[in-house]
């Protein structure tokens, strides 16, 4: 998780050279982004899984967890990643676990984005001791262990679901996105534009919506795609101790269930091996392409 | 400085109290009823025997005083160092069983993160020199970073362990001896231990070395690398200024990562079987052993506070700016 690894700063940069002609900035950033290799591979894979995750699960009439073939059959092209020692087809439970990462990475990365942004924005924006308060609060919430907190919260719930675990997870990693955007806010909010509307008695949420986001605009997307990594990895880490969704399938679960079922020692390496690629694959693809957009966004970086 | 030090002590002692009343309510507050939960697990068909056992853990919860008692007669045992008893290794108290799990998880995490560190930031900083080595290190850094720590945890114990045989894959030394100081006792520790090491230090390795890499390229680009290249500098010396700037919020990153690197060796240790907090947790969950759950959050968190004030003290005493500049109250 480099979630915590800043951001480069976007303001850092000349501003205003393309604000002359307000169709310019956008063309351009197409113009780079459709000849960024980072971009484009790492979008490349994390679409292909994305489309895995959606549509697989519909051409199977099984589901993950029925028992419908030999156990521990190898890769074949009949069951493409094998089968379990329980005799599950492999390629449907990595199928289903892809979908349900994407699902806890959206909602638990948008749950963690949406209370970072208006924490990170009020702070920022207003100041004072609204700002004192909330960033003890992001402090606080900071140095507590994430996975420590999950895991005592999901050993007491009776039943758990991916919705539930995403909620939670966003509740507890939104903090290094909130200080990160606080400090954009704060330099964005002492602009010209931003007192000008100030004095034109704009509401703060009207300012903060309409004069201070649109203008980091990439730079919030980037936090997401952050937050969306963050989670993918602390919901497989839950699902790994044995605290995933009671019911359904994931990446962290397969993992958990080739472990307790002696895979390892059992050299069955297809059933661990799979689960954990994909997590890699989709959380590595998102951060390379974080670069990319990094270096679409911000001339200063296109050269290299 | 004694302003700086003394907020950072009030938010550490805060998150302390906010971790300590978050493990005392859990229980309370979520949906379900622990005790209703507990005796159906235990599935008893005599009504007297689960008569017995809820009047029993009522009053290991307290359930029966009021919640403000309660909430004090929690501290109050915390304070005593009790954290009642295990239900894994019945009767031991809850605080022994964690005590002697700790050491092996501190000889994991601290040379993994030590190392991992230091490593990274001198790959990081050699990465930003070259663009062959760059092209490298980053997409390689961001795969390990993008790594689930479980997952190469596996992928080790399965190649070099089981199919090379050259590491054994569970627990902390051999089940065939008893600790001593023999050379064969050590030994066996270091054996075991190397992987657990290997795979924490490898997926914490990649995040330092991006980050060192952003940092320097930012630092090469402001005015006093300008400036001293303008004087005609070697290239060496701005480099190794460069070096010095990138150093502290590497520091600063190095306590944000902290969860996430004790998250990991977490999930390292119930890979490797290793006897350490990790393990006692998955335990702790199989066994339905709540207490020695709680427990262990309980000194996961204080771990993590104490070593983030460590690396406070560290940071004041590597960059004198900090000292000057928190003396007049900035920040």
């Amino acid at each position: 998780m480099t979630a915590a690894q800043p951001l480069p700063d976007p303001l850092a940069g000349p501003e205003g050279t393309a604000a002359a002609l307000p169709e310019a900035p956008r063309r351009e950033a197409l113009y780079f982004a459709l000849r960024n290799k980072k971009l484009l591979i790492g979008s490349a894979i994390v679409g292909s899984l994305l489309l895995l995750g959606i549509l697989a699960p519909f051409f199977f009439q099984n589901g993950p967890n029925e028992r419908i073939a030999p156990p521990g059959l190898e890769p074949s092209a009949q069951y493409w990643f094998g089968t379990t020692q329980f005799g599950q087809d492999i390629f449907v439970q990595f199928a289903h676990g892809v979908r349900s990462t994407f699902l806890v990475g959206v909602l638990g990365g948008g749950i963690g984005a949406v209370i970072g942004m208006t924490v990170g924005f009020v702070a920022g924006y207003k100041g004072g001791w609204i700002d004192e308060i909330l960033n003890m609060i992001t402090n606080v919430v900071l140095v507590l262990p994430t996975l420590a907190v999950l895991l005592i919260i999901a050993a007491y719930l009776e039943s758990r679901g991916i919705v539930m675990q995403s909620l939670f997870i966003g509740l507890t990693t939104w903090p290094w996105a909130a200080r990160a955007i606080r400090s954009q806010a704060l330099s964005l909010s002492s602009r010209d534009y931003v007192d000008l509307a100030r004095l034109s008695g704009f509401r703060t949420h009207k300012i903060i919506l309409r004069d201070i986001a649109p203008n980091m605009s990439s730079y919030l997307f980037m936090t997401f795609i952050l937050l969306f990594g963050g989670s993918v990895l602390a919901a497989a880490g839950l699902d790994f101790v044995g605290l995933g969704p009671t019911d359904g399938m994931s990446l962290g679960l397969m993992m958990h269930q080739a472990v307790k079922w002696g895979a390892l020692q059992l050299g069955v390496w297809w059933w661990f091996v799979p689960p954990g690629l994909g997590i890699t694959a989709i959380v590595g693809s998102l951060y390379i392409m974080n670069v990319g957009l990094d270096e679409v966004f911000n001339p200063k970086l296109r050269e290299m | 400085m004694r302003k700086y030090f003394a907020r950072k002590i009030f938010v550490y002692a805060l998150t302390f109290f906010v971790a300590v009343t978050i493990n005392w309510m859990i229980p309370r507050f979520m949906p379900g009823d622990p005790v209703q939960s507990r005796l159906a697990r235990a599935s008893l068909n005599n009504p007297e025997a689960s008569q017995a056992m809820r009047d029993y853990y009522t009053s290991v919860f307290g359930f029966d005083l009021p919640i403000w008692q309660q909430y004090l007669n929690f501290w109050g045992a915390l304070f005593k160092g009790d954290l009642g008893i295990s239900v894994w290794l019945f009767p031991t108290p809850v605080t022994d069983v964690i005590l002697r799990a700790v050491p092996f998880s501190l000889g994991l995490l601290l040379p993994a993160i030590l190392l991992s560190w230091v490593v990274g930031n001198r790959f990081g900083a050699y990465a930003a020199r070259s663009k062959w080595l760059d092209n490298t290190v980053l997409p390689v850094g961001y795969v390990l970073t993008a790594t689930p720590y479980m997952w190469l945890a596996l992928l080790l114990a399965w190649g070099l362990g089981i199919v090379a045989g050259w590491f054994p894959v569970a627990g902390a030394y051999s089940f065939a001896l008893r600790p001593d100081f023999s050379w064969m006792f050590v030994s066996s520790l270091v054996q075991h231990w190397f992987l657990p090491f290997l795979s924490m230090f490898l997926v914490a390795l990649g995040g330092w070395a991006i980050g060192m890499r952003n940092m320097i390229i930012y630092e090469l680009e402001s005015e006093y690398s300008n400036y001293l290249q303008a004087l005609g500098a070697p290239r060496r010396l701005i480099r190794k200024y460069a070096f010095r700037n990138a150093m502290l919020p590497q520091i600063t990153g190095l306590a944000v990562q902290l969860g996430t690197v004790v998250a990991g060796s977490l999930l390292t240790e119930i890979v490797f079987s290793y006897p350490g907090l990790g393990f006692l947790i998955l335990q702790a969950i199989q066994n339905q052993d709540f207490f020695l759950l709680q427990g262990a959050f309980l000194f996961i968190v204080a771990g993590v506070l104490i070593a983030n004030f460590i690396i406070d003290i560290v940071y004041v005493l590597v960059d004198p700016r900090t000292r000057i500049q928190l003396q007049g109250g900035v920040k």
